[in-house]
């Protein structure tokens, strides 16, 4: 055996060695989830995911959008309706009036340099602003998940200085439990992130900043397709 | 560089620590109000929640559930990892994880590491150990970064560097930025970090981090950062080299939804932190490297008083309601770990040098109330004081005392006899005598007012028949 | 050990003992430091009981319960201290006594000594004063305190003994057995602290061992209770007090300590 087989069999033994012997069961996470198809978002059930409690939270039947953009607001994000994909780029230049480079990866809005995933992350130093889709958005953090399909070259996501995420409501589910209770096949990404509002630090005297190492804003174009 | 990681075998003294932080009456009461601030947001964030204390005892089943099979997972995980193209290591100790990340770094001729928070790797004094074979390791998490160029430890697991002051932050900066030093605007002093980072995250031959869990139904982990500048090691650099406790497995994706939900909530009240990372596969081109660390953590399994401590999933929550931490300074612990986690922590590593940790609280219990996992850390804290005092590592001064105590006690007139010496003592001598520094009492307080009887006297004279 | 749950069941299986009057004779647990340094404490215990209508015996063998040993970790210092603490009480089906540490000292850690039926007796039949008194509330004797008063809770009668909610527990209905009480007293003002449990710092030997953060914790809660307009500071633990009242001393704060069996009795107060 070479030193690493030796450590990973002197670990297992000595784990096995070691186990308490009163064995716990793992506990089923009480949350039902189903995809509800085309005409309308997912759905929940279960004490542990309801936000009908929560106070300003939507109750059943209730658009989880509202919830889904203050959520988001508090984690330092900001939201917009936008009522077609032909305002997005007009809208972008005007958020961002001083930008030089702006690279978009979704359709609705064209690139004069497109990215592919040979693109280099490195390359990327100097993008101003990132357009990308998500295919999910969780209300109650006011989250949205990116992987390197969305982004396609996954370091778009940190190094623009300013990101801007595409998503339909009806994509947003109301907790994590949902997010993560089977709707999205993880290990098929490599890279995958919930991102809850802009980069952000509280580590000088708590005070809040965005922007420490990732992007500076983040903001979410809602858009009901 | 880090002073720290000289170890030495001389028993850490955190109240002499925690006295000098004390005295320094501006770094504590700011300390001391930011720290409960993140408490206090804490409990916001857990009103918010309706079924919060059902889901502290799904998270607490998960993870005693994870760790009563832990043998299974480790495999089901690293099987999976593989299959993603992973190269998945095994360390039985700091010196076997440093190794491994030096051979690796040596194979692909890595000279500049960029790393985001990772407590193992602390825990493994990787940083000095890379150092010393002329890799340069950059800590990329703000916080992480001042610490390392005040040449300290981190303070606190959250926030490392929650105990230094804007302004020494301005002073730090300064000295290594070229930043104006009468500057002291956290904006100003963050964007410069950023600035100066920049170029280094670019340029980096690898990332390194650790994982906030290890997911073994997927064989990925999960990494949780609110700078974002995980994702940025992970994302530009084509190596990754990711260090992983192996109590930090869970079995399913889905035991996800519990454990962040609780996670950012507890440390900073916030609802989750700002980026979520899920990291199983390189990508084209690129390589991660997984390295599963014992380091002491089987035989804390082995011990039926302690393991339930593996389940910490490192919120910070009990550093943020304890009242001695809050009052000391992370640094007091002189430790990697700090708070009330740490006093059950560190003696796991070094009982003998850490035996004054366990009594560097008051028992007070809020800790145990705060942990999103359920760990009864006041009650570890209580048995690891009888571990020290089993084996004989009380101070001699407190053992003696303890002994003659329990004898005086033990005994009726004995135990009169020793109050009424007390009782006298306090009465005759001069004040001076006792309200002197030597006596730790009365350097911030007065003795009480020797009664004229004591309630046994009383009670002989008023009720007679005793 | 049993758990804090086990131990709170067998508690309240016990509780109709208070209502019983005079027929459950009751055995005065004065812990030491009470009977040295505070006798008002355990003369305002006893003469309550009496005025309940309650049979009070004071065992005169009594010492300690062993906390301080034990509290060090120190089992085999304890180990005596608790058999003689057993054996002092071994022959009594109510044991009462004015202080949350002690009693959680007996009722949950006293297995230095051994764990025999006459301790296992001794361990469920101890019960701290005000969770003895909160079971028969309407019967406390009318009495008058017209003072602003802090209300500090031990941790250990907080958290261990469940005397009031901890404030961590935020989803649980707001309660506190102390204050009940206090709310009985006429002319007496509840004041709230900013930090409504935020431990004293006395914690044992910790308060001379780790003196520095000891004292910064006492002076951090002694200026709440002043900055919240508290004229007095209650507890149904004297130790606390012990600490703060060295503070409040040392620093000639206009503040003065209180037990709130002494509030309850009307007295004495020194």
């Amino acid at each position: 055996m070479n030193p690493q087989q030796i450590a990973r069999t002197t670990i297992l033994n000595a784990v096995r060695k070691a186990l308490p012997t009163q064995k716990i069961d793992l506990p089923a996470v009480p949350v039902e989830q189903k995809h509800l198809g085309a005409t309308g978002g997912f759905g929940y059930r279960g004490n542990l995911s309801s936000l009908e409690k929560i106070e300003g939270a939507p109750q059943p039947g209730e658009s989880l959008t509202p919830y889904f953009e203050r959520q988001l607001a508090r984690m330092g994000g900001r939201s917009l309706t936008i009522n077609t994909a032909a305002e997005i780029p007009d809208k972008v230049r005007e958020l961002f009036p001083a930008a030089r480079r702006i690279c978009s990866v979704i359709p609705e809005m064209s690139d004069a340099k497109p990215l592919s995933q040979a693109t280099s992350s490195r390359s990327l130093a100097d993008v101003d602003v990132a357009v990308v889709r998500s295919h999910l958005g969780v209300a109650e953090a006011g989250a949205v998940w990116l992987t390197d399909l969305d982004l396609i070259v996954p370091a778009l996501g940190v190094l623009t200085q300013h990101l801007v995420v595409l998503l339909d409501p009806k994509d947003i589910v109301p907790t994590l439990h949902e997010a993560y209770g089977g709707i999205i096949p993880f290990d098929k990404y490599p890279y995958g992130v919930f991102m809850a509002g802009p980069s952000a630090t509280g580590d000088i005297e708590g005070v809040i900043i965005h922007g420490a190492q990732g992007a500076r804003t983040l903001t979410v174009f809602l858009l009901a397709t | 560089m880090n002073l720290f990681n000289v170890l030495t075998d001389r028993p850490v003294d955190p109240e002499s620590a925690a006295a000098k932080f004390i005295a320094d009456t501006k770094h504590e009461e700011t300390h001391d109000r930011l720290v409960w601030g993140m408490r206090m947001h804490r409990d916001e964030a857990a009103r918010q929640i309706p079924g919060w204390e059902e889901l502290r005892e799904l998270a607490s089943q998960i993870k005693e559930h994870t760790l009563t099979h832990l043998d299974q997972y480790l495999e089901q995980f690293e099987q999976n990892a593989i299959a993603h193209g992973v190269h998945v290591h095994w360390a039985l100790d700091a010196a076997e994880h440093n190794d491994i990340v030096l051979s690796i770094f040596q194979k692909h001729n890595v000279k500049r590491v960029i790393k985001s928070k990772s407590m193992l790797q602390e825990e493994c004094g990787m940083a000095a150990a890379l150092e010393t074979q002329g890799i340069e390791v950059r800590e990329s998490d703000l916080g992480e970064r001042i610490q390392q160029l005040a040449h300290e430890r981190p303070s606190h697991i959250v926030v490392p560097a929650i105990h230094q002051l804007r302004t020494d932050v301005a002073a730090l900066f300064a000295k290594n930025l070229a930043t104006d030093e009468q500057n002291s605007d956290p904006h100003y002093l963050t964007e410069a970090m950023r600035n100066d980072a920049r170029p280094a995250l670019l340029h980096a031959d690898a990332g390194m981090t650790g994982a906030n869990f290890a997911i073994a139904e997927t064989g990925g982990i999960v990494i949780c950062t609110n700078e974002g500048n995980a994702d940025i090691g992970v994302t530009v650099p084509d190596l990754q080299v990711c260090s992983i406790g192996i109590e930090k497995l869970v079995p399913r994706s889905a035991d996800l939804g519990v454990m962040l939900r609780l996670l950012s909530r507890s440390a900073l009240g916030t609802p989750m932190t700002q980026y979520t990372t899920h990291l199983h596969r390189p990508r084209p081109g690129t390589r991660i490297h997984f390295i599963l660390v014992d380091n002491k953590r089987s035989d804390r399994l082995a011990s039926p008083d302690f393991w339930h401590a593996l389940k910490c999933i490192r919120c910070g929550a009990c550093m943020n309601t304890c009242p001695v931490y809050r009052r000391s300074g992370g640094l007091s612990y002189q430790a990697t770990y700090s708070g009330p986690i740490g006093v059950i922590l560190d003696p796991g590593f070094d009982h003998t040098k850490y035996r004054e940790l366990p009594y560097h609280s008051t028992l007070c219990g809020s800790c145990s109330e705060v942990c999103p996992v359920r760990i009864d850390i006041a009650d570890q804290i209580y048995k690891w004081r009888r571990v020290i005092a089993d084996e004989g590592l009380l101070p001699l001064a407190k053992r003696a005392g303890m002994a003659v105590m329990g004898e005086t006690l033990s005994h009726t007139e004995a135990f009169h006899g020793a109050e009424a010496v007390a009782i006298k003592a306090i009465e005759q001598l001069p004040g001076v005598v006792f309200n002197n520094p030597l006596n730790p009492w009365t350097k911030h307080r007065d003795m009480p007012n020797p009664p004229k009887q004591t309630f046994h006297q009383w009670y002989q004279k008023n009720r007679g028949s005793e | 050990m049993a758990t804090v749950a086990e131990i709170l069941v067998e508690t309240l299986a016990l509780s109709g003992l208070a209502n019983e009057g005079g027929d459950v004779k009751i055995a005065l647990f004065v812990p030491c430091y009470v009977d040295a340094f505070f006798p008002e404490v355990a003369i305002a215990t006893l003469q309550l009981l009496e005025r309940l209508g309650h049979e009070v015996v004071v065992p005169p063998q009594q010492t300690c319960c062993g906390q301080p040993m034990a509290n060090s970790g120190d089992q085999a210092a304890s180990a005596a201290t608790e058999a003689h603490f057993v054996d002092t009480f071994k022959s009594y089906d109510l044991i009462v006594g004015p202080s949350g540490s002690c009693v959680h000292h007996v009722r949950l850690h006293l297995d230095a000594c051994e764990q025999t039926p006459e301790a296992a007796h001794v361990r469920k039949s101890i019960r701290e004063l005000i969770e003895f008194l909160h079971e028969d509330i309407k019967s406390l004797p009318p009495i008058d305190f017209k003072h602003k008063v802090g209300l500090h809770n031990g941790c250990t009668a907080l958290r261990g003994l469940g005397h009031a909610r901890p404030s961590e527990r935020v989803h649980e209905p707001d309660f506190s057995k102390a204050r009940d009480l206090l709310t009985h007293v006429g002319g007496l003002e509840i004041i709230q602290s900013d930090r409504v449990d935020e431990c004293c710092g006395f914690g044992g030997s910790f308060c001379v061992t780790d003196e520095a953060v000891s004292s910064k914790m006492g002076q951090d809660r002694v200026a709440d209770f002043e900055r919240n307009g508290a004229e007095y500071i209650a507890s149904a633990d004297n130790s606390c007090l012990m600490h703060m009242k060295g503070i409040i001393d040392r620093e000639k704060r206009p503040l003065k300590i209180v037990h709130i069996a002494q509030i309850l009795n009307g007295g004495p107060f020194a």
